[in-house]
């Protein structure tokens, strides 16, 4: 009985699965948001890079979701990592080639970092790339270094500074215009670096932030190994 | 039928990501498995790139490949490295 039934309702199932599959047009193009937002995104908010429009613009309020809920994760992170002492990592340095490489690049990897939030607008990357790429660099350093610090009251400076820009800007565009995060400066000559009115602005601030939170993560994680 | 060289990177790229799936699956070493997961990330950022999506390309290298392995590698380091 019990057989018949698993193999009525896998039947069933497997009857709307081939269907539904069997009408999925193929090679054709259905998704007019996608036109839509190709087409006007230069001349509504002067940012040539589609993805960062939307990310920052059309939909600005997920990001700073996003943004807050990256907070929260390090923060518990944090909080489940607590220890009343002060923590230092292992001391032991890698080895003299690891040690100078690292040192050469580290700084390229910050330039990197910024570069890539900066010309968020421009070119492809923004705020959460840029600030996993800085947290990268600050790892080589960690891993490279034993006695490499970054200083946690900077971190928390940095990261509170950002987050306040970003809601701040949010509500000037309330106090301004007519909507949170509306983009009330003038939007400039597409293609150049100061244009597309406040997503740079933002993604700078996306960018410190989440280079500071990922940093302070690290960081607590690599204190914990005994 | 012409066969151009992105069809055989195509091919090529798919079959190391299949392999690399298998062996993070299969391998009862967990820093082996790591190593296959992150192995899986950069063939995966190669394919956004290949698809012209170069936002999630350069997240994917970033977070797959740095930050996400050596949160694992840390994790194994505190906990236990072979699986029962």
């Amino acid at each position: 009985m019990r057989k018949v039934l698993a193999v009525l309702l896998l039947a069933i199932v497997g009857y709307y699965m081939i269907d539904s599959f069997l009408k999925i047009p193929f090679g054709e193009n259905r998704n007019t948001v996608g036109d839509y937002y190709l087409n006007t995104t230069v001349k509504e908010t002067g940012s040539v890079n589609t993805v960062t429009s939307i990310v920052v613009n059309y939909r600005g309020f997920d990001t700073l979701g996003e943004v807050t809920v990256l907070f929260l994760a390090t923060t518990g992170l944090a909080a489940i990592l607590f220890e009343n002492k002060k923590r230092k990592r292992r001391l032991q340095h890698a080895s003299l080639i690891v040690r100078v490489g690292a040192h050469l690049i580290y700084p390229l990897i910050i330039l990197l970092g910024a570069y890539v939030f900066i010309h968020g607008h421009l070119t492809p990357g923004g705020g959460f790339q840029g600030g996993a790429i800085i947290a990268t660099g600050v790892l080589l350093m960690f891993m490279s270094y034993r006695s490499f610090e970054v200083s946690h009251k900077l971190l928390v400076y940095f990261e509170s500074i950002a987050g306040i820009a970003f809601v701040t800007i949010g509500l000037s565009g309330l106090i301004w215009g007519t909507s949170f995060l509306e983009n009330i400066l003038p939007l400039g000559i597409p293609n150049s670096l100061f244009s597309a009115g406040v997503i740079p602005i933002i993604y700078i601030a996306v960018g410190v932030k989440v280079g500071a939170e990922l940093t302070g993560l690290l960081d607590n994680l690599l204190k914990t190994i005994k | 039928m012409i066969i151009s060289a992105l069809t055989i990177l195509v091919y090529v790229l798919a079959a190391i990501l299949i392999i690399a799936a298998l062996f993070a699956v299969k391998q009862k070493d967990l820093l082996m498995a790591v190593i296959g997961t992150s192995a899986i990330s950069v063939v995966l950022s190669i394919f956004f790139y290949i698809l012209q999506a170069p936002d999630v390309a350069l997240t994917e290298a970033a977070i797959g490949v740095a930050l996400s392995t050596i949160i694992f590698v840390i994790t194994i380091k505190k906990t236990e490295r072979y699986e029962e």
